[in-house]
Protein backbone atom coordinates (compact mmCIF):
# COMPACT_ATOMS: atom_id res chain seq x y z
CA UNK A 1 0.00 0.00 0.00
CA UNK A 2 2.15 2.87 -1.20
CA UNK A 3 1.31 5.90 -3.18
CA UNK A 4 2.16 6.38 -6.52
CA UNK A 5 3.21 9.99 -7.84
CA UNK A 6 -0.03 8.91 -10.04
CA UNK A 7 -2.41 9.26 -7.06
CA UNK A 8 -0.36 13.01 -6.49
CA UNK A 9 -1.75 13.87 -10.37
CA UNK A 10 -5.09 12.93 -9.83
CA UNK A 11 -5.43 15.67 -7.03
CA UNK A 12 -2.98 18.23 -8.77
CA UNK A 13 -5.09 21.09 -8.68
CA UNK A 14 -7.03 19.95 -5.37
CA UNK A 15 -3.27 19.81 -3.68
CA UNK A 16 -2.17 23.10 -5.34
CA UNK A 17 -5.55 25.03 -4.72
CA UNK A 18 -5.44 23.81 -0.61
CA UNK A 19 -1.61 24.66 -0.18
CA UNK A 20 -1.62 27.87 -1.90
CA UNK A 21 -4.76 28.50 0.70
CA UNK A 22 -2.96 27.46 3.49
CA UNK A 23 0.13 29.90 2.47
CA UNK A 24 -1.90 33.10 1.33
CA UNK A 25 -3.60 32.43 5.41
CA UNK A 26 -0.43 33.01 6.25
CA UNK A 27 0.78 35.69 3.45
CA UNK A 28 -2.28 37.66 4.27
CA UNK A 29 -0.95 38.23 8.16
CA UNK A 30 1.69 40.44 6.75
CA UNK A 31 -0.27 42.28 4.17
CA UNK A 32 -1.08 45.71 5.80
CA UNK A 33 -5.18 46.26 6.44
CA UNK A 34 -5.52 48.89 3.67
CA UNK A 35 -3.73 46.88 1.18
CA UNK A 36 -6.43 43.80 0.82
CA UNK A 37 -6.32 44.21 -2.76
CA UNK A 38 -2.97 42.31 -2.98
CA UNK A 39 -4.70 39.15 -1.06
CA UNK A 40 -7.49 39.40 -3.89
CA UNK A 41 -4.63 39.60 -6.45
CA UNK A 42 -2.89 36.67 -5.08
CA UNK A 43 -6.40 34.39 -4.50
CA UNK A 44 -6.76 35.31 -8.06
CA UNK A 45 -3.53 34.44 -9.48
CA UNK A 46 -4.21 31.03 -7.08
CA UNK A 47 -7.33 30.15 -8.58
CA UNK A 48 -6.11 30.78 -12.46
CA UNK A 49 -3.38 28.84 -12.19
CA UNK A 50 -5.29 25.65 -10.73
CA UNK A 51 -7.97 26.51 -13.46
CA UNK A 52 -4.59 26.27 -16.14
CA UNK A 53 -3.91 22.55 -14.10
CA UNK A 54 -7.19 21.56 -14.80
CA UNK A 55 -7.96 22.72 -18.34
CA UNK A 56 -4.39 20.86 -18.75
CA UNK A 57 -5.82 17.28 -17.39
CA UNK A 58 -8.87 17.27 -20.34
CA UNK A 59 -9.05 13.84 -21.62
CA UNK A 60 -6.89 12.10 -18.62
CA UNK A 61 -9.27 9.46 -17.19
CA UNK A 62 -7.43 7.68 -13.54
CA UNK A 63 -8.22 7.09 -9.78
CA UNK A 64 -6.02 7.92 -7.42
CA UNK A 65 -5.72 7.25 -3.55
CA UNK A 66 -7.25 3.75 -4.11
CA UNK A 67 -10.13 4.14 -5.58
CA UNK A 68 -11.19 7.02 -3.17
CA UNK A 69 -10.74 9.82 -6.19
CA UNK A 70 -11.11 10.34 -9.54
CA UNK A 71 -10.02 12.42 -12.06
CA UNK A 72 -12.37 12.01 -15.09
CA UNK A 73 -13.67 14.31 -17.49
CA UNK A 74 -16.76 15.28 -15.27
CA UNK A 75 -14.65 15.99 -12.72
CA UNK A 76 -12.24 18.41 -14.65
CA UNK A 77 -15.47 20.09 -16.48
CA UNK A 78 -17.22 20.78 -13.10
CA UNK A 79 -14.03 21.70 -11.70
CA UNK A 80 -13.39 23.86 -14.21
CA UNK A 81 -16.61 25.89 -13.97
CA UNK A 82 -15.45 25.65 -9.87
CA UNK A 83 -12.89 28.02 -10.38
CA UNK A 84 -14.23 30.60 -13.00
CA UNK A 85 -16.69 30.65 -10.36
CA UNK A 86 -14.30 31.41 -7.53
CA UNK A 87 -12.52 33.91 -9.92
CA UNK A 88 -15.83 35.75 -10.56
CA UNK A 89 -16.74 35.79 -6.63
CA UNK A 90 -13.24 37.44 -6.13
CA UNK A 91 -14.07 39.82 -8.67
CA UNK A 92 -17.56 40.72 -7.26
CA UNK A 93 -16.28 40.75 -3.55
CA UNK A 94 -13.05 42.87 -4.37
CA UNK A 95 -14.57 46.50 -4.63
CA UNK A 96 -18.05 45.14 -2.51
CA UNK A 97 -16.25 44.61 0.56
CA UNK A 98 -13.89 47.10 0.40
CA UNK A 99 -16.96 49.96 0.26
CA UNK A 100 -19.02 47.52 3.25
CA UNK A 101 -16.48 48.01 5.45
CA UNK A 102 -15.81 44.55 6.08
CA UNK A 103 -12.70 44.09 4.09
CA UNK A 104 -10.74 41.57 5.97
CA UNK A 105 -7.99 38.74 4.23
CA UNK A 106 -9.80 35.77 5.65
CA UNK A 107 -12.29 36.54 2.89
CA UNK A 108 -10.39 35.55 0.05
CA UNK A 109 -8.87 32.49 1.83
CA UNK A 110 -12.52 30.91 2.89
CA UNK A 111 -14.27 31.37 -0.46
CA UNK A 112 -10.44 29.44 -1.59
CA UNK A 113 -10.79 26.89 0.88
CA UNK A 114 -14.56 26.53 -0.32
CA UNK A 115 -13.79 26.15 -4.01
CA UNK A 116 -11.21 23.39 -3.02
CA UNK A 117 -13.75 21.51 -1.06
CA UNK A 118 -16.51 22.08 -3.98
CA UNK A 119 -13.60 20.66 -6.58
CA UNK A 120 -12.63 17.09 -4.07
CA UNK A 121 -16.86 16.98 -4.60
CA UNK A 122 -16.50 16.79 -8.16
CA UNK A 123 -13.64 14.54 -8.09
CA UNK A 124 -15.04 12.22 -5.06
CA UNK A 125 -15.42 8.54 -5.69
CA UNK A 126 -16.21 7.18 -2.44
CA UNK A 127 -18.96 8.66 0.10
CA UNK A 128 -16.51 9.29 3.19
CA UNK A 129 -14.68 11.61 0.16
CA UNK A 130 -18.32 12.80 -0.68
CA UNK A 131 -18.94 13.50 3.11
CA UNK A 132 -15.46 15.42 3.89
CA UNK A 133 -15.81 17.82 0.69
CA UNK A 134 -19.43 18.59 1.65
CA UNK A 135 -18.04 19.85 4.78
CA UNK A 136 -15.08 21.61 3.74
CA UNK A 137 -17.58 23.61 1.16
CA UNK A 138 -19.87 24.43 3.52
CA UNK A 139 -17.90 25.37 6.82
CA UNK A 140 -16.66 28.48 5.02
CA UNK A 141 -19.70 29.10 3.58
CA UNK A 142 -21.46 29.91 7.39
CA UNK A 143 -18.64 32.18 7.96
CA UNK A 144 -19.06 34.07 4.80
CA UNK A 145 -22.62 34.32 5.05
CA UNK A 146 -21.73 35.62 8.88
CA UNK A 147 -18.83 37.83 7.28
CA UNK A 148 -20.51 41.36 8.07
CA UNK A 149 -21.08 41.14 11.65
CA UNK A 150 -22.26 42.83 13.53
CA UNK A 151 -25.00 43.67 10.95
CA UNK A 152 -27.75 41.57 12.67
CA UNK A 153 -28.92 40.00 9.11
CA UNK A 154 -25.88 39.08 8.04
CA UNK A 155 -25.59 37.21 11.55
CA UNK A 156 -28.54 35.75 11.42
CA UNK A 157 -28.08 34.41 7.90
CA UNK A 158 -24.99 32.73 9.19
CA UNK A 159 -26.72 30.78 11.88
CA UNK A 160 -29.77 29.92 10.21
CA UNK A 161 -26.85 28.64 7.21
CA UNK A 162 -25.13 27.09 9.85
CA UNK A 163 -27.95 24.88 11.91
CA UNK A 164 -29.57 23.59 8.60
CA UNK A 165 -26.30 23.15 6.43
CA UNK A 166 -25.48 20.78 10.00
CA UNK A 167 -28.97 19.09 10.41
CA UNK A 168 -28.52 18.42 5.93
CA UNK A 169 -25.31 16.77 6.84
CA UNK A 170 -26.60 14.45 9.26
CA UNK A 171 -29.05 13.55 7.12
CA UNK A 172 -26.24 12.89 4.53
CA UNK A 173 -23.95 10.84 7.03
CA UNK A 174 -26.71 8.66 8.18
CA UNK A 175 -27.47 7.82 4.95
CA UNK A 176 -23.79 6.80 3.82
CA UNK A 177 -23.92 4.63 7.15
CA UNK A 178 -26.75 2.82 5.64
CA UNK A 179 -25.57 2.30 2.32
CA UNK A 180 -22.47 1.13 4.17
CA UNK A 181 -24.26 -1.17 5.84
CA UNK A 182 -26.22 -2.70 2.91
CA UNK A 183 -23.27 -2.37 0.32
CA UNK A 184 -20.69 -3.38 2.70
CA UNK A 185 -17.98 -0.42 1.12
CA UNK A 186 -18.29 2.99 1.38
CA UNK A 187 -16.50 3.18 -2.85
CA UNK A 188 -19.10 4.14 -5.11
CA UNK A 189 -17.61 1.51 -7.46
CA UNK A 190 -17.63 -1.19 -4.82
CA UNK A 191 -21.59 -0.03 -4.63
CA UNK A 192 -22.50 -0.41 -8.26
CA UNK A 193 -20.60 -3.86 -7.93
CA UNK A 194 -23.25 -4.70 -4.47
CA UNK A 195 -26.50 -3.18 -6.60
CA UNK A 196 -25.77 -5.00 -9.85
CA UNK A 197 -25.20 -8.99 -8.08
CA UNK A 198 -28.06 -8.53 -5.80
CA UNK A 199 -31.06 -7.45 -5.59
CA UNK A 200 -31.83 -3.99 -4.27
CA UNK A 201 -32.30 -4.13 -0.05
CA UNK A 202 -34.43 -1.48 1.85
CA UNK A 203 -31.69 -0.36 3.66
CA UNK A 204 -29.85 0.73 0.44
CA UNK A 205 -32.77 2.53 -0.21
CA UNK A 206 -33.25 4.61 2.54
CA UNK A 207 -29.92 5.67 2.67
CA UNK A 208 -30.04 6.53 -0.98
CA UNK A 209 -32.95 8.87 0.14
CA UNK A 210 -31.51 10.16 3.53
CA UNK A 211 -28.31 11.84 1.20
CA UNK A 212 -30.71 12.55 -1.01
CA UNK A 213 -32.55 14.56 1.39
CA UNK A 214 -29.81 16.53 2.54
CA UNK A 215 -28.25 17.32 -0.81
CA UNK A 216 -31.82 18.44 -1.55
CA UNK A 217 -31.02 21.10 1.80
CA UNK A 218 -27.72 21.99 0.13
CA UNK A 219 -29.11 22.47 -3.46
CA UNK A 220 -31.94 24.20 -2.19
CA UNK A 221 -34.91 22.35 -3.64
CA UNK A 222 -38.14 22.54 -2.01
CA UNK A 223 -39.45 21.41 0.68
CA UNK A 224 -35.68 21.82 2.21
CA UNK A 225 -35.55 25.24 1.04
CA UNK A 226 -36.77 27.49 3.59
CA UNK A 227 -33.33 28.77 4.52
CA UNK A 228 -32.39 30.11 1.31
CA UNK A 229 -34.10 32.87 1.03
CA UNK A 230 -33.20 34.44 4.86
CA UNK A 231 -29.38 33.47 4.09
CA UNK A 232 -29.27 34.99 0.58
CA UNK A 233 -30.89 38.01 1.68
CA UNK A 234 -28.41 38.64 4.62
CA UNK A 235 -25.09 37.66 3.76
CA UNK A 236 -23.22 39.84 2.28
CA UNK A 237 -23.94 39.97 -1.69
CA UNK A 238 -20.98 39.15 -3.08
CA UNK A 239 -20.99 36.06 -0.89
CA UNK A 240 -24.24 35.39 -1.83
CA UNK A 241 -23.69 35.60 -5.54
CA UNK A 242 -20.21 33.17 -5.08
CA UNK A 243 -22.82 30.78 -2.87
CA UNK A 244 -25.74 30.93 -5.24
CA UNK A 245 -23.93 29.17 -7.85
CA UNK A 246 -20.86 27.69 -6.38
CA UNK A 247 -22.93 25.37 -3.83
CA UNK A 248 -25.28 24.85 -6.71
CA UNK A 249 -23.32 23.06 -9.19
CA UNK A 250 -20.88 20.96 -6.17
CA UNK A 251 -24.07 19.96 -4.60
CA UNK A 252 -25.45 19.22 -8.14
CA UNK A 253 -22.13 17.24 -9.12
CA UNK A 254 -22.28 15.12 -6.08
CA UNK A 255 -25.96 14.41 -6.46
CA UNK A 256 -25.40 13.51 -10.13
CA UNK A 257 -22.06 11.51 -9.64
CA UNK A 258 -23.54 9.37 -6.86
CA UNK A 259 -26.87 8.37 -7.70
CA UNK A 260 -26.21 8.66 -11.73
CA UNK A 261 -23.20 5.99 -11.68
CA UNK A 262 -23.83 4.59 -7.80
CA UNK A 263 -27.57 3.80 -7.53
CA UNK A 264 -29.13 3.53 -11.14
CA UNK A 265 -30.61 -0.32 -9.81
CA UNK A 266 -32.63 2.04 -7.32
CA UNK A 267 -34.11 4.08 -10.19
CA UNK A 268 -37.53 2.70 -10.03
CA UNK A 269 -37.96 4.00 -6.46
CA UNK A 270 -35.97 6.90 -6.96
CA UNK A 271 -37.16 8.10 -10.30
CA UNK A 272 -40.47 9.25 -8.92
CA UNK A 273 -39.53 10.66 -5.99
CA UNK A 274 -37.13 13.00 -8.02
CA UNK A 275 -40.07 13.77 -10.62
CA UNK A 276 -42.31 15.20 -7.55
CA UNK A 277 -39.69 17.26 -6.10
CA UNK A 278 -38.41 18.91 -9.35
CA UNK A 279 -42.09 19.53 -9.92
CA UNK A 280 -42.80 21.10 -6.75
CA UNK A 281 -39.35 23.06 -6.65
CA UNK A 282 -40.14 24.87 -9.72
CA UNK A 283 -43.47 25.34 -8.94
CA UNK A 284 -42.99 26.67 -5.40
CA UNK A 285 -39.80 28.97 -6.38
CA UNK A 286 -41.71 30.68 -9.52
CA UNK A 287 -44.75 31.28 -7.12
CA UNK A 288 -43.33 32.55 -4.19
CA UNK A 289 -40.95 34.90 -6.05
CA UNK A 290 -43.61 36.85 -7.64
CA UNK A 291 -44.61 38.47 -4.27
CA UNK A 292 -41.52 39.05 -3.50
CA UNK A 293 -40.56 43.21 -3.66
CA UNK A 294 -36.52 42.76 -2.64
CA UNK A 295 -34.57 42.36 -5.65
CA UNK A 296 -31.86 39.69 -3.05
CA UNK A 297 -35.03 37.80 -2.16
CA UNK A 298 -36.31 37.56 -5.67
CA UNK A 299 -33.07 35.82 -6.78
CA UNK A 300 -33.31 34.37 -3.83
CA UNK A 301 -36.23 32.05 -4.96
CA UNK A 302 -35.12 32.50 -8.67
CA UNK A 303 -32.10 30.54 -7.39
CA UNK A 304 -34.66 27.57 -5.85
CA UNK A 305 -36.99 27.46 -9.20
CA UNK A 306 -33.79 26.80 -11.15
CA UNK A 307 -32.61 24.06 -9.10
CA UNK A 308 -36.36 22.69 -9.79
CA UNK A 309 -34.81 22.79 -13.34
CA UNK A 310 -31.77 21.44 -12.76
CA UNK A 311 -33.10 18.69 -10.70
CA UNK A 312 -35.40 17.86 -14.02
CA UNK A 313 -32.20 16.23 -15.52
CA UNK A 314 -32.30 13.24 -12.78
CA UNK A 315 -35.48 11.82 -13.50
CA UNK A 316 -34.27 10.13 -16.29
CA UNK A 317 -31.66 8.77 -14.51
CA UNK A 318 -32.49 5.02 -14.50
CA UNK A 319 -32.94 4.69 -18.47
CA UNK A 320 -29.61 4.19 -19.72
CA UNK A 321 -30.10 5.49 -23.61
CA UNK A 322 -30.98 9.12 -22.02
CA UNK A 323 -28.96 9.53 -19.05
CA UNK A 324 -26.05 10.37 -20.56
CA UNK A 325 -28.00 13.25 -22.67
CA UNK A 326 -30.17 14.20 -20.15
CA UNK A 327 -26.49 14.72 -17.32
CA UNK A 328 -24.56 16.34 -20.08
CA UNK A 329 -27.84 18.63 -20.40
CA UNK A 330 -27.62 19.18 -16.27
CA UNK A 331 -24.11 20.25 -16.67
CA UNK A 332 -25.18 22.75 -19.35
CA UNK A 333 -27.53 24.02 -17.52
CA UNK A 334 -25.48 24.76 -14.52
CA UNK A 335 -23.25 26.75 -16.38
CA UNK A 336 -25.83 28.71 -17.96
CA UNK A 337 -27.12 29.23 -14.30
CA UNK A 338 -24.01 29.92 -13.29
CA UNK A 339 -22.92 32.80 -15.64
CA UNK A 340 -26.61 34.36 -15.89
CA UNK A 341 -26.42 33.82 -11.94
CA UNK A 342 -22.74 36.05 -11.67
CA UNK A 343 -24.26 38.44 -13.83
CA UNK A 344 -27.24 39.25 -12.15
CA UNK A 345 -25.87 39.64 -8.78
CA UNK A 346 -22.97 41.73 -10.19
CA UNK A 347 -25.97 44.21 -10.98
CA UNK A 348 -27.47 44.13 -7.73
CA UNK A 349 -24.32 44.64 -6.02
CA UNK A 350 -23.80 47.46 -8.29
CA UNK A 351 -26.87 49.45 -7.09
CA UNK A 352 -26.34 48.08 -3.24
CA UNK A 353 -25.50 51.09 -1.02
CA UNK A 354 -24.39 51.01 2.18
CA UNK A 355 -26.46 49.64 5.67
CA UNK A 356 -28.60 47.68 2.51
CA UNK A 357 -30.68 49.93 0.79
CA UNK A 358 -30.89 49.78 -2.61
CA UNK A 359 -32.14 46.49 -2.39
CA UNK A 360 -35.95 47.19 -3.29
CA UNK A 361 -37.51 46.23 -7.22
CA UNK A 362 -38.46 49.98 -6.99
CA UNK A 363 -35.04 51.26 -6.31
CA UNK A 364 -34.11 49.90 -10.11
CA UNK A 365 -36.69 52.78 -11.59
CA UNK A 366 -34.64 54.89 -14.57
CA UNK A 367 -32.07 52.78 -14.43
CA UNK A 368 -32.36 52.93 -18.76
CA UNK A 369 -32.19 56.39 -18.68
CA UNK A 370 -29.03 56.87 -16.38
CA UNK A 371 -27.24 53.86 -17.24
CA UNK A 372 -28.37 52.09 -20.32
CA UNK A 373 -25.45 49.75 -20.51
CA UNK A 374 -26.31 48.40 -16.94
CA UNK A 375 -30.21 48.28 -17.35
CA UNK A 376 -29.21 46.34 -20.75
CA UNK A 377 -27.18 43.71 -18.98
CA UNK A 378 -30.09 43.10 -16.14
CA UNK A 379 -32.14 42.64 -18.77
CA UNK A 380 -30.02 40.03 -20.77
CA UNK A 381 -29.74 38.15 -17.40
CA UNK A 382 -33.33 38.41 -16.54
CA UNK A 383 -34.15 37.06 -20.27
CA UNK A 384 -31.86 34.23 -19.91
CA UNK A 385 -33.06 33.50 -16.73
CA UNK A 386 -36.85 33.42 -18.21
CA UNK A 387 -35.25 31.13 -21.17
CA UNK A 388 -36.14 33.73 -23.69
CA UNK A 389 -33.86 33.96 -26.71
CA UNK A 390 -31.01 35.55 -27.35
CA UNK A 391 -29.68 34.23 -24.18
CA UNK A 392 -27.82 30.88 -22.97
CA UNK A 393 -30.63 30.22 -20.79
CA UNK A 394 -32.98 29.40 -23.36
CA UNK A 395 -30.77 26.89 -24.96
CA UNK A 396 -30.05 25.18 -21.17
CA UNK A 397 -34.24 24.85 -21.14
CA UNK A 398 -34.00 23.26 -24.37
CA UNK A 399 -31.73 20.97 -23.74
CA UNK A 400 -33.16 19.97 -20.71
CA UNK A 401 -36.36 19.70 -21.85
CA UNK A 402 -35.52 17.52 -25.00
CA UNK A 403 -33.78 15.15 -22.81
CA UNK A 404 -36.74 14.95 -20.31
CA UNK A 405 -38.97 13.83 -23.16
CA UNK A 406 -36.86 12.09 -24.89
CA UNK A 407 -37.07 9.92 -21.20
CA UNK A 408 -40.74 9.69 -21.29
CA UNK A 409 -41.48 12.30 -18.94
CA UNK A 410 -43.36 14.90 -21.33
CA UNK A 411 -45.46 15.66 -17.83
CA UNK A 412 -42.61 17.14 -16.36
CA UNK A 413 -41.24 19.08 -19.43
CA UNK A 414 -44.96 20.54 -19.96
CA UNK A 415 -44.59 21.90 -15.75
CA UNK A 416 -41.35 22.81 -16.67
CA UNK A 417 -42.63 25.11 -19.91
CA UNK A 418 -45.50 26.52 -17.90
CA UNK A 419 -43.32 27.70 -14.46
CA UNK A 420 -41.34 29.34 -17.10
CA UNK A 421 -43.84 31.38 -18.14
CA UNK A 422 -44.95 32.09 -14.44
CA UNK A 423 -41.63 33.52 -14.10
CA UNK A 424 -41.62 35.63 -17.16
CA UNK A 425 -44.07 37.72 -14.85
CA UNK A 426 -41.50 38.44 -11.89
CA UNK A 427 -38.55 39.04 -14.25
CA UNK A 428 -39.96 41.07 -16.80
CA UNK A 429 -41.06 42.89 -13.77
CA UNK A 430 -37.46 43.89 -13.20
CA UNK A 431 -37.23 45.19 -16.35
CA UNK A 432 -40.28 46.99 -16.95
CA UNK A 433 -38.97 49.20 -13.73
CA UNK A 434 -35.73 49.70 -15.31
CA UNK A 435 -37.18 51.05 -18.31
CA UNK A 436 -40.78 52.87 -17.56
CA UNK A 437 -40.50 54.07 -14.17
CA UNK A 438 -39.19 57.02 -13.52
CA UNK A 439 -36.09 57.33 -10.93
CA UNK A 440 -32.68 58.84 -9.67
CA UNK A 441 -30.95 55.57 -9.28
CA UNK A 442 -26.80 55.58 -8.39
CA UNK A 443 -24.43 53.15 -8.95
CA UNK A 444 -21.12 52.44 -7.39
CA UNK A 445 -18.49 52.17 -10.24
CA UNK A 446 -16.06 49.50 -9.80
CA UNK A 447 -13.76 48.19 -12.81
CA UNK A 448 -13.45 44.51 -11.70
CA UNK A 449 -17.40 44.85 -11.09
CA UNK A 450 -18.48 46.53 -14.20
CA UNK A 451 -15.94 43.73 -16.34
CA UNK A 452 -17.25 40.81 -15.22
CA UNK A 453 -21.12 42.13 -15.20
CA UNK A 454 -20.17 43.33 -18.87
CA UNK A 455 -18.67 40.20 -19.72
CA UNK A 456 -20.95 37.71 -18.25
CA UNK A 457 -23.64 39.84 -20.31
CA UNK A 458 -21.68 39.11 -23.54
CA UNK A 459 -21.56 35.40 -22.76
CA UNK A 460 -24.95 34.87 -21.67
CA UNK A 461 -25.67 36.41 -25.26
CA UNK A 462 -22.95 34.57 -27.55
CA UNK A 463 -22.58 31.13 -25.92
CA UNK A 464 -26.59 31.13 -27.07
CA UNK A 465 -25.42 31.80 -30.42
CA UNK A 466 -23.11 28.89 -30.92
CA UNK A 467 -24.28 26.40 -28.01
CA UNK A 468 -22.80 23.28 -29.54
CA UNK A 469 -19.36 23.60 -28.53
CA UNK A 470 -20.15 23.90 -25.33
CA UNK A 471 -22.63 21.25 -25.20
CA UNK A 472 -20.23 18.68 -27.00
CA UNK A 473 -17.73 19.28 -24.05
CA UNK A 474 -20.44 18.60 -21.69
CA UNK A 475 -21.39 15.47 -23.65
CA UNK A 476 -18.10 14.12 -24.18
CA UNK A 477 -17.53 15.10 -20.07
CA UNK A 478 -20.19 12.30 -18.71
CA UNK A 479 -19.20 9.83 -21.47
CA UNK A 480 -17.31 7.86 -19.48
CA UNK A 481 -19.06 8.26 -15.87
CA UNK A 482 -21.35 5.62 -16.69
CA UNK B 1 -23.17 -11.10 21.12
CA UNK B 2 -25.60 -8.41 20.74
CA UNK B 3 -27.23 -8.67 16.98
CA UNK B 4 -26.34 -6.03 14.57
CA UNK B 5 -30.21 -5.03 14.30
CA UNK B 6 -29.94 -4.02 17.85
CA UNK B 7 -27.43 -1.17 17.56
CA UNK B 8 -29.52 -0.42 14.26
CA UNK B 9 -32.80 0.59 16.00
CA UNK B 10 -30.92 2.28 19.33
CA UNK B 11 -28.98 4.32 16.06
CA UNK B 12 -32.68 5.20 13.95
CA UNK B 13 -34.20 5.82 17.42
CA UNK B 14 -31.11 8.18 18.88
CA UNK B 15 -31.49 10.03 15.08
CA UNK B 16 -35.36 10.50 15.19
CA UNK B 17 -35.01 12.02 18.73
CA UNK B 18 -31.98 14.00 17.34
CA UNK B 19 -34.55 15.22 14.52
CA UNK B 20 -37.44 16.14 16.73
CA UNK B 21 -34.75 17.81 18.78
CA UNK B 22 -33.88 20.07 15.57
CA UNK B 23 -37.41 21.00 14.64
CA UNK B 24 -39.09 21.06 17.70
CA UNK B 25 -36.50 23.34 19.95
CA UNK B 26 -35.90 26.91 19.90
CA UNK B 27 -33.01 27.36 21.62
CA UNK B 28 -30.11 27.65 19.01
CA UNK B 29 -27.71 25.68 21.95
CA UNK B 30 -30.08 22.99 22.36
CA UNK B 31 -30.93 22.48 17.91
CA UNK B 32 -27.12 21.90 17.64
CA UNK B 33 -26.69 19.43 20.17
CA UNK B 34 -29.09 17.53 18.82
CA UNK B 35 -27.57 18.11 15.22
CA UNK B 36 -24.32 16.60 17.32
CA UNK B 37 -26.90 13.41 18.23
CA UNK B 38 -27.99 12.44 14.71
CA UNK B 39 -24.18 12.45 13.77
CA UNK B 40 -23.87 10.20 16.81
CA UNK B 41 -26.23 8.09 16.10
CA UNK B 42 -24.67 7.69 12.52
CA UNK B 43 -21.17 6.77 14.02
CA UNK B 44 -23.05 4.24 15.99
CA UNK B 45 -24.44 2.44 12.68
CA UNK B 46 -21.28 2.89 11.19
CA UNK B 47 -19.28 1.04 13.97
CA UNK B 48 -22.07 -1.18 14.26
CA UNK B 49 -21.93 -2.29 10.64
CA UNK B 50 -18.17 -2.34 10.43
CA UNK B 51 -17.83 -4.75 13.63
CA UNK B 52 -20.51 -7.27 11.84
CA UNK B 53 -18.65 -7.03 8.61
CA UNK B 54 -15.21 -6.87 10.02
CA UNK B 55 -14.41 -4.36 8.02
CA UNK B 56 -12.24 -1.15 9.04
CA UNK B 57 -13.44 0.91 6.42
CA UNK B 58 -16.26 2.38 8.64
CA UNK B 59 -14.08 2.62 11.85
CA UNK B 60 -12.06 5.13 9.79
CA UNK B 61 -14.81 6.82 8.60
CA UNK B 62 -16.25 7.11 11.55
CA UNK B 63 -13.04 9.14 12.71
CA UNK B 64 -13.37 11.76 9.88
CA UNK B 65 -17.10 12.13 11.43
CA UNK B 66 -15.76 13.23 14.86
CA UNK B 67 -13.01 15.38 13.09
CA UNK B 68 -15.56 17.20 11.30
CA UNK B 69 -18.23 17.66 14.04
CA UNK B 70 -15.16 19.35 16.15
CA UNK B 71 -14.50 21.46 13.27
CA UNK B 72 -18.17 22.03 12.74
CA UNK B 73 -18.41 23.05 16.41
CA UNK B 74 -16.14 25.67 16.46
CA UNK B 75 -17.88 27.58 13.95
CA UNK B 76 -21.16 26.54 15.13
CA UNK B 77 -20.58 27.77 18.82
CA UNK B 78 -18.15 31.18 17.72
CA UNK B 79 -21.55 32.31 15.56
CA UNK B 80 -23.97 31.30 18.43
CA UNK B 81 -21.89 33.53 20.38
CA UNK B 82 -21.59 36.28 17.87
CA UNK B 83 -25.79 36.07 17.68
CA UNK B 84 -25.75 36.53 21.40
CA UNK B 85 -23.63 39.45 21.96
CA UNK B 86 -25.77 41.20 19.43
CA UNK B 87 -28.89 40.06 20.07
CA UNK B 88 -28.81 39.27 23.80
CA UNK B 89 -30.75 36.16 23.31
CA UNK B 90 -30.06 33.12 21.14
CA UNK B 91 -33.59 31.86 20.63
CA UNK B 92 -34.24 30.90 16.65
CA UNK B 93 -37.90 32.90 16.60
CA UNK B 94 -36.14 35.84 17.41
CA UNK B 95 -33.87 35.88 14.18
CA UNK B 96 -37.17 37.67 12.55
CA UNK B 97 -35.31 40.22 11.16
CA UNK B 98 -35.45 39.56 7.43
CA UNK B 99 -39.15 39.17 6.14
CA UNK B 100 -40.79 38.27 2.58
Amino acid sequence: MTLTPQDYQVLTPYILLTVWACILLLLDLFIPKNRKGITALLSALGLATTLGFTLSQIGSEETGFFGMVVLDGFSTFVNALLLVSGLLGVALAYGYIRRTGIERGEYYTLLLFSVTGMMLMAQAADLIIVFLALELLSIPLYVLAAFARPRTESEEAGLKYFLLGAFSTGFVVYGIALVFGAAQSTNLAAIVGYASTSSPSLLLTIGAALILVGFGFKVAAVPFHMWTPDVYQGAPTAVTAFMSSGAKIAGFAALLRVFATAFPSIAVDMTDVLWGLAALTMIVGNLIAIAQTDIKRLLAYSSIAHAGYILMAFVPYGDASVRADSVAAGLFYLVAYAVTNFGAWGVVIALEKAEGKGLAIADYAGLSKKYPALAAAMTVFMLSLIGLPPTIGLVGKFYLFRAVIAGGFTGLAIIGVLTSLISAYYYLRVVVVMYMRDGEPTIERETWLGLTTGAMAVVTVVVSLVPQYLFAWASEAVLKLF
Amino acid sequence: MVPVEYYIILSAVLFSIGVAGVVFRRNALVIFMSIELMLNAANLAIVAFSSALKSLEGQIFVFFVIAVAAAEVAVGLALIVEIFKSKRSIDVDQMNSMKG
